[in-house]
């Protein structure tokens, strides 16, 4: 049977990781292979790299970290932050990357989905789609990290990214994000009754519950996450502990001993 | 030599990698004269059944890949080239694959035995079953997680060629051996620590008779 999968996801500026990460007995906890290869051994079942560099190089910075995570790390992992194009796509997937996240210009222009789902396949595109409200409660796409609503409705957009090509839709409800208050179960329940790819929930992780809920309850296929794990709030051990007591299918990781 | 063929078809650059990390040396290619120097062949995939066919005859590969096979040296399938074994695909009616394995390869039901909705593709870890001993599963504990990314899935004509089996939505063909043939529909090179472990039982060889 298929495992729900848990996602750590790092924010990475010019090739080193941003945002606190607190692990013990790291040389170095800002760099992005050292700790993709820590979440590795503790059963992470995804990575996610967040690019938020701004220079002008950023290019070449993120396809060189591409390449060394490539090299020291044996579980998929994925590469979001300002792919804007097909060439963007191509240069991570040269360097190594399982799949890519589009955000920004899947909204701005949803027939490069198609476009790429042609060049790349399904299995390589996830569409982020990050959601706020708008002023008469709709549920809309946002752009500029959740500040600037649009007038596009989540759920015609899922719909019409799953038939463009998308392989799964990672959905950030921007109205939960950072507030540790767990992820939007309703929202989250609405979207992956909505379409048949799989949906990754990310956006409120503050317990091992949370995460139960928004399998149990909001049907994920997959949990991300970024601050517990990085601040050692929750271990991937702990979560998966307790989404398997909820009767959640999670992958055991092959010990030594097995 | 362990030649990997490249022939336009997805991250192949992980299968080389990942062959490395157990300590084995690969050389990607698509020249038929490299490839048919090749003791191993390993034939990895991503993507469309039909495009592939079509990649594979444009390089005059398709000839390559069944004298290798033909000749009883060993080789090892991933996904796609796991797919494109066997006779035909739903995914490109019409167009013939290698016909090493008979049978098809069918897309997902949307449907399971209860009516429930199964997510297509199938994306993440998924528990492969032993059909049996003697394949490279033999190197991994039985229930084993590997990474699956696909919509379609094999149905050998001949069961006995199951080497594993997984379950979505109904049970569904993970692995193939027959002879020196082995092939997964999961990727081993991005199923961790298990992949690796899978690899070098792969390299290692006994499953076909002689060590490469």
């Amino acid at each position: 049977m298929l495992s729900r999968r848990l996602i750590p996801c790092l924010d990475v500026k010019d090739g080193r990781v941003v945002k606190g990460v607190q692990f013990l007995g790291l040389a170095d906890a800002g760099d992005p292979v050292e700790l993709a290869a820590r979440y590795d051994a503790e059963g992470a079942d995804e990575l996610c790299f967040l690019d938020v560099t701004a220079s002008a190089d950023k290019r070449s910075t993120l396809t060189q970290l591409v390449g060394r995570v490539a090299r020291e790390l044996f579980i998929p992992f994925t590469v979001g932050g300002g792919i804007r194009s097909l060439d963007d796509m191509r240069a991570v997937l040269e360097a190594g990357a399982d799949k890519v996240s589009v955000g920004t210009a899947a909204l701005r222009d949803p027939a490069l989905i198609e476009r790429a789902a042609r060049e790349f396949g399904s299995q390589f595109l996830v569409i982020s789609l990050d959601v706020g409200r708008r002023a008469d409660g709709a549920r809309v796409l946002t752009t500029h990290g959740g500040r600037e609503p649009t007038d596009v409705l989540v759920h015609d957009f899922a719909r019409r990214m799953a038939d463009a090509g998308a392989g799964e839709l990672l959905l950030n409800d921007m109205e939960r994000d950072g507030t540790k208050d767990g992820f939007g179960v309703e929202l989250l329940a609405s979207i992956t009754a909505a379409v048949d790819i799989p949906v990754i929930a990310s956006g409120g992780a503050g317990t091992a519950a949370h995460f139960v809920d928004a399998v149990a309850h909001g049907g994920a296929d997959a949990v991300l996450a970024a601050s517990v794990f990085h601040y050692g709030e929750l271990s991937i051990a702990e979560v998966k502990a307790a989404m398997a007591a909820a009767g959640i299918p999670v992958r055991k990781p092959l010990g030594g001993t097995a | 030599m362990i030649a990997i063929v490249d022939y336009g078809a997805g991250n192949v650059e992980s299968v080389r990698r990942a062959i490395a990390h157990v300590g084995a040396t690969a050389t990607l290619t698509d020249d038929p004269a490299q490839l048919q120097r090749a003791d191993l062949l390993v034939f990895p995939g991503q993507g469309h059944f039909g495009q592939a066919m079509a990649r594979l005859r444009e390089r005059g590969l398709q000839d390559v890949l069944r004298a290798h096979i033909d000749a009883g040296r060993p080789f090892v399938g991933i996904c796609l080239g796991l797919q494109l074994l066997f006779e035909r695909s739903e995914e490109a009616p019409g167009v013939a694959g290698l016909g090493v394995l008979a049978g098809e390869v069918r897309r997902f039901a949307e449907r399971d035995a209860d009516g429930a909705r199964v997510k297509i593709p199938q994306i993440g870890w998924n528990a492969v079953q032993r059909a049996r001993a003697g394949t490279p599963l033999d190197a991994v504990p039985d229930g084993t997680s590997f990474y699956f990314v696909h919509s379609y899935h094999v149905v050998p004509d001949d069961d006995a060629v199951v080497a594993g089996r997984a379950t979505h939505g109904g049970p569904f063909v993970a692995a193939v051996q027959r002879d020196n043939v082995f092939a997964a529909q999961f990727h081993p090179e991005k199923s961790g620590e298990a992949g690796l472990r899978l690899w070098s039982a792969i390299l290692e060889g006994g499953w076909w008779g002689r060590a490469c």
